[in-house]
């Protein structure tokens, strides 16, 4: 190099200019140097011992708080009981109960920590990083004693007692499969799925107390929420009203859309439709008597209930399906068919037969 | 640490132009309980008060029928059969119109998505007279018996009959919710006895009717059994945060659980002075 700066030949002076040219060529000796620790800036108790008494204070006065919360707990979880029938009691024992215990913990650990940051040493240290790979005497030892286990015991050697064992470990979850694989459902999902039950001539009935409805009982702008008749003997109560819950409403005949398919499904502007949204199923209920429409409250699904349901909002797919009632010959409105298309969310097998 | 402190230490060469590390717990706390207010001032419902005696003769009945021209006919015509502003109140009854004109929310301010609860423009004899006078028109739901409206009914089959018919608009605890398009379900927290029957009766704007055929007047006392009952006994649960559920509480927690936690970990990890 020396030898270069000396010469004035152009090729060494590009070369001299490239050491020093700053920004343009990447040079060795500008590498990320360690920092080191910044200085170290004492706190204000360790120079000035009034404020290390201070905080020695309230530390003291936090594990003291803690103290009395915690007596503070007890005696109001006895000197304020809880009363049966009486709601009031309950929050009154439960708050104060809550603010004891709170006392007790957070006076703990907000003491804790003030003293390690205030009081305790605050010296910054290194500690350098152990090797991981043991001595090689260790690691000769650790071959020795496999070479032993495999000389003592023989598995390398008496092959059929290795290979039946390795079988027999193999089946030996095979149990677990076989009662795991029973926690499925019983009964084919799909067919679950596609029927409820609603069937010809099954009356339409108030929900909770299963009493039928007349159809003169449902006047216009009402709202009746409507469970199949006989659902509460069923085993499966909540799991059959979840697919069969039914909201009935009537509306100026007027005001109803009906394709002519569907105009024998509706009796005197009575219409009944599933509650099962058919985004993720929630219960639609939130129905609007002027306009029409019925609101779902989870994703505001919006259904025009004058046009056999057709989805006017958000992420519903489907309209939801309809019920065809009629009335029987006393004057009750019954069902003349299950839905006729699955109620509820999609699902991977909904289109098949 | 005050300003005296301060400038003790200043002799020592210490950073002095730092501002008090309780500074910015102090704005936090500030700032969490300045929308925690804000939020609960908004949250906070009014209630109206009214009541009403009936007593029918022609006098109220004319009467009502002058004030009725006066305040009402712009919309619902002379004839009270309707106009394209109002719909017909011939069959409404006097139970529509205690609701309607008791709780103010007629006659309406302006056209808007619904007609809101706002203090009643007429004195409780207006009100029955204008109520006999709708009620002379056509027959229709009529005010209430005292007897439904005592709240000493059945509170556990009244939380029931809440649930499956009330409870998706109204909030299972009465707070209320919102509809479709500007419109929404008021809170029945404060709302008189006889307004909630009536509400149910008639089925105001765009709430369905539940007729006595669907809920009986029994169902009806059960309801407002149990809505005078959760008023009544406090939240076991501590602060009730406008009983609006999961969004009110998860809110909360966002702002207040999430913003102590944040502060405690900004403490735990700066380095003490």
């Amino acid at each position: 190099m020396a030898q270069h700066d000396d010469a004035s030949t152009p090729g060494s002076s590009i070369e001299r200019h490239t050491e020093s040219s700053p920004g343009t060529a990447v040079v060795t000796a500008d590498a990320a140097q360690n920092p080191g620790f910044p200085p170290h800036e004492p706190r204000v108790t360790d120079v000035d011992p009034k404020a290390d008494k201070k905080a020695e204070r309230q530390v003291t006065t936090l594990f003291f708080l803690s103290l009395v919360g915690s007596i503070f707990a007890v005696a109001a979880y006895i000197a304020f009981p809880i009363v049966p029938g009486d709601l009031g009691s309950v929050r009154l024992n439960t708050a104060l109960v809550g603010t004891g215990i709170a006392l007790a913990l957070l006076g703990i650990g907000f003491g804790t920590v003030h003293w390690a940051k205030a009081l305790m040493r605050d010296t910054e240290l290194v500690e350098q990083r152990h090797p991981t790979r043991g001595t090689e005497e260790t690691r000769a030892k650790a071959v020795e004693v496999f070479t032993l286990g495999n000389q003592e015991s023989g598995i390398g050697r008496r092959a059929l007692i290795r290979n039946s064992l390795i079988g027999a470990a193999a089946v030996a979850p095979l149990p677990a499969v076989a009662l795991f694989r029973d926690l499925a459902p019983a009964e084919d999902p799909n067919a679950l799925l596609k029927h409820t039950l609603w069937e010809e001539g099954v009356r339409l009935t108030r929900d909770p107390d299963g009493s039928p409805i007349r159809a003169a009982d449902v006047t216009i702008g009402s709202v009746f929420h409507v469970i199949p008749e006989g659902i509460r003997e069923e085993e499966e109560y909540l799991e059959e009203k979840a697919k069969a819950a039914v909201l009935l409403v009537r509306l100026n005949p007027g005001d109803l859309n009906e394709l002519p398919e569907r105009a024998s499904w509706s009796y005197d502007g009575i219409v009944a439709y599933s509650k099962i949204c058919t985004h993720v199923g929630c219960p639609v209920a939130l129905y609007e008597q002027r306009t029409h429409h019925l609101l779902c409250p989870c994703h505001q699904s919006e259904f025009d209930i004058a046009n056999h349901a057709a989805v006017i909002f958000g992420p519903a797919a489907r309209p939801l399906p309809q019920l065809p009632i009629a009335v029987d010959d006393e004057g009750y409105l019954i069902a003349q068919s299950d839905f006729t298309e699955p109620v509820g969310p999609s699902f991977w097998e909904r289109e098949r037969a | 640490m005050s300003k005296k402190t301060t400038s003790d230490r200043s002799g020592r060469g210490r950073n002095t132009g730092r501002r008090h590390p309780l500074a910015t717990v102090a704005l936090l706390a500030i700032g969490l309980m300045t929308t925690g207010g804000a939020y609960a001032a908004v949250t906070t419902a009014a209630a109206a008060d009214e009541t009403a005696s009936p007593a029918v003769t022609q006098s109220t009945i004319d009467e009502g029928q002058v004030l009725f021209d006066a305040n009402c006919a712009s919309c619902h015509g002379l004839d009270a059969a309707g106009t394209e502003n109002g719909p017909t109140l011939i069959g409404v009854g006097s139970a529509a119109v205690d609701f309607q004109v008791g709780t103010g929310r007629m006659p309406m301010a302006r056209n808007q998505p619904q007609a809101e609860q706002k203090p009643a423009q007429f004195t409780d004899e207006q009100v029955t007279a204008l109520a006999e006078y709708v009620a002379s028109l056509a027959p229709g739901p009529a005010i209430p018996d005292e007897e439904y409206l005592q709240a000493d009914g059945d509170a556990t089959n009244g939380a029931e009959l809440f649930r499956i018919n009330c409870a998706m608009c109204h909030n299972v605890a009465g707070a209320g919710g919102a509809l479709t398009q500007g419109k929404y379900a008021p809170t029945l927290r404060g709302v008189l006895p006889q307004h909630i029957y009536e509400a149910m009766q008639t089925g105001p704007q765009n709430m369905p009717v539940f007729n006595d055929l669907n809920l009986s007047p029994e169902d009806k006392a059960d309801i407002i059994t149990y809505l005078k009952y959760i008023e009544d006994n406090p939240a076991p649960g501590g602060f009730r945060l406008g009983d609006l559920g999961p969004v009110a509480e998860g809110l909360f927690m966002w702002i207040f659980g999430l913003g102590a936690l944040v502060a405690v970990t900004v403490w735990l990890t700066a380095k003490s002075h």
